[in-house]
């Protein structure tokens, strides 16, 4: 189980520039149960045992540095590469499991793709696959939460090929005009799939698009997890003072393919990748806890060790459980079945029964 | 009780929802201090504060996107689309978000957003101010979809939809919005979702339309009134999910079927609805289904008065099933 985050003051309070020490190794660990998580299920996807996987190796500092300066009660709307932020929000291993295998125990009922989750008492919102379509949604969760007076803010999460799309316009546009408090947060990491960042947009930076709108963008270092809790800290304190949303621009590199579906060696070259893997963001936060002694290197592999037991304890359980009812895939479409949904849902279960009887 | 023109109706169905639930939201452009360009709002932003009656930037995918968070976040938003012609850049908004959240988050999150829109053609609006788009988001899993053609039930429908547990598209017809008055009961006056009304009853033939179309068609059917034959009008009311009790009841009862709707015929609505009767209805009846609509081609500006069916179509449906069987 990861690292639970400390229990939510009454009233936020205003977040200090730094992190405290304890916190940091608190969040080098989550870090850790991260890219462990991701190498155990690339293997799982290759074993055939999960059907898809959206890896997100070179982001992690980013997305547990971001939940780490935000509050327990603020509200999350992801894209599909947010493990990192999931976990900091506490969300047990076992609830992300149970997700990607689509067994009965996954809350969403084996509805959707691998990493498309969503937990609503850890307001964690049910993520899409059209990109940018959740920044909006981000932006009004956050003008409601202001009509009722809670003290929360609401991120959005997105990478650097959503910055093309008409939703980040449209989101972005109506939180400047309407000053929501929400925080818009970009992790660059450099390819859209196959297009490079360059050739997505002529801007020089992803944050200077936030100036059009009217509202700060910030450029931030994602592999510098101090840096990216600093900046997150401060644009959650301007959204609750009242002053409006924030972009931030958080320049990673996505170490892996786009998804198990994607192999990144037709567009980009080993050169580059090492270049970047020299940056790798777990690496650099453990030299940092290494070098101000806060962690040793027995500690570290112990560590590594936990998040290695953890992780395949997970995935024991997961594959215990029985498959999603077949029935189910009636409910949720309505509140209530209509008269139709019954009928098909009458005509699968003859259908399964038969199958059944007629099986040896 | 009280008379009122539809968009009247529609006024007072707001005001009701907005005076009774301090959760419903209004947004959209030029509802505020404007009204609406067709008046739906006029005088709710200064009743209710522009707080809960929101003037928007010109974007239907941020209207509908907005909506949907303010939705997961409790809130009971009703945004309105200028015209549904402009609808498509907010379809992606609709069709992949506001239909799915429920299903997509297996239950933990409803998504309940009412998109109010007018709809169809009768108003010299040529190809983006007359469209009935019903058809794509009746096929779309999850929404409902709901049309009235009367004042009372444009108010009743509308405080149903607002008080429901699903999405609802809410598409009006302008052409009648001032054409057509009639009493339409005080307070929170509601007409269940799901359920079809029989206009006028026949024993001969069923008419099925909605919206608009409900009035020419009603026109035909009495112009036979001392001729015959005797012709049932179904006012479908809501067409996600269908009353298909209703629909059978009175095609099962009369034997011959004509489906009028404005919007182009192949795929339209009333092909669902044909195929329903094949389906379920076949040896009741004693003629071809056949279907009045709008021809398959973009809605025409100066030719408006020939693609849109009338009263005179809908009478030679009716005596050409009448011959046929």
């Amino acid at each position: 189980m990861a690292e639970a985050r400390p229990a939510p003051t009454e009233t936020p309070t205003a977040p200090t520039d730094e992190p405290p020490l304890s916190d940091v190794l608190s969040a080098y660990r989550m870090m850790v149960v991260a890219r462990v998580m991701d190498e155990r299920c690339l293997t799982l996807q290759r074993q055939g045992r999960i059907g898809f996987y959206v890896p997100l190796q070179g982001q992690e500092a980013a997305q547990v540095a971001c939940g780490w300066a935000l509050n327990d009660e603020d509200w999350i709307f992801p894209a599909y590469r947010e493990m990192g932020i999931a976990l900091a929000r506490g969300i047990p291993l076992a609830l992300l499991m149970n997700q990607f295998f689509g067994n009965s125990g996954d809350e969403l009922k084996g509805r959707q793709m691998p990493n498309h989750y969503g937990f609503r008492r850890f307001r964690f919102v049910t993520a899409s696959s059209p990109v940018g379509t959740q920044i909006s949604h981000a932006v009004g969760a956050a003008m409601a939460a202001r009509m009722r007076k809670d003290p929360i803010v609401t991120v959005s999460f997105f990478g650097d090929g959503t910055t093309s799309s008409n939703d980040f316009h449209a989101g972005l546009n109506f939180a400047g005009v309407f000053q929501a408090p929400t925080i818009f947060f970009c992790q660059n990491n450099q390819w859209a799939i196959s297009l490079p960042r360059e050739k997505q947009t002529r801007s020089a930076t992803l944050a200077e698009k936030a100036l059009a709108y009217g509202f700060p963008g910030v450029v931030v270092d994602g592999m510098d997890f101090r840096a990216v809790y600093r900046a997150v800290a401060e644009a959650r304190a301007r959204a609750i003072a009242g002053d409006g949303p924030t972009l931030i621009e958080a320049q990673v590199y996505r170490l892996g393919p786009h998804s198990t579906s994607d192999d990144p060696r037709r567009y980009r070259s080993d050169a580059e990748l090492a270049e970047w893997k020299e940056k790798d963001p777990v690496a650099r936060l453990k030299h940092e806890l290494r070098a101000s002694e806060a962690l040793t290197e027995e500690n570290d592999q112990a560590i590594w060790e936990a998040a290695k037991q953890e992780v395949a304890r997970a995935v024991e359980a997961a594959e215990k459980l029985p498959a999603v009812d077949p029935l189910t895939l009636f409910d949720d479409v309505y509140a209530t079945r209509t008269p139709a949904l019954e009928r098909q849902r009458e005509e699968l279960a003859r259908e399964l029964a038969g199958a059944a009887g007629t099986s040896p | 009780m009280t008379e009122l023109t539809l968009v009247q109706a529609v006024n007072r169905g707001l005001q009701q929802a907005m005076h009774d639930d301090g959760d419903v939201i209004l947004l959209g452009e030029d509802i505020g201090l404007n009204g609406g360009v067709f008046r739906a709002t006029d005088g709710l932003q200064k009743e209710f504060g522009a707080e809960r009656v929101i003037d928007t930037p010109l974007s239907e995918t941020g209207i509908v996107g907005t909506a949907i968070g303010m939705a997961l976040y409790g809130l009971k938003p009703v945004p309105e689309i200028q015209f549904q012609d402009f609808i498509y850049p907010a379809f992606d908004q609709i069709v992949s978000e506001l239909a799915k959240f429920r299903y997509r988050s297996g239950g933990q999150y409803p998504c309940h957003v009412v998109i109010r829109a007018p709809y169809g053609g009768g108003v010299k609006g040529g190809l983006y101010h007359s469209q009935s788009a019903e058809a794509y988001f009746a096929h779309t899993a999850g929404l409902k979809v709901v049309i009235p053609s009367t004042p009372a039930d444009a108010k009743g429908l509308l405080l149903s939809s607002i008080h429901d547990e699903d999405p609802v598209l809410f598409f009006e017809p302008k052409r009648i919005y001032r054409a057509v008055s009639g009493e339409v009961p005080e307070g929170d006056y509601r007409v269940p979702l799901g359920e079809a009304r029989i206009a006028r009853e026949g024993s001969d033939l069923s008419v099925f339309a909605y919206g608009a179309m409900v009035h020419p068609a009603l026109q035909a059917a009495e112009s036979l009134a001392e001729s015959g034959p005797s012709v049932e009008v179904v006012d479908l009311r809501t067409l996600a999910p269908l009353d298909e009790k209703t629909v059978l009841a009175s095609v099962e009862k009369t034997g011959r079927a004509v489906i009028v709707h404005e919007a182009p015929r192949f795929c339209g609505y009333g092909a669902e609805l044909g195929s329903l009767f094949a389906e379920k209805a076949l040896f009741s009846l004693k003629a071809p289904v056949v279907r009045v609509t709008g021809f398959d081609t973009p809605f025409p500006y100066a030719l408006e008065h020939l693609y849109l069916p009338n009263a005179p179509r809908i009478l030679h449906a009716i005596r050409e099933t009448m011959a046929a069987g």
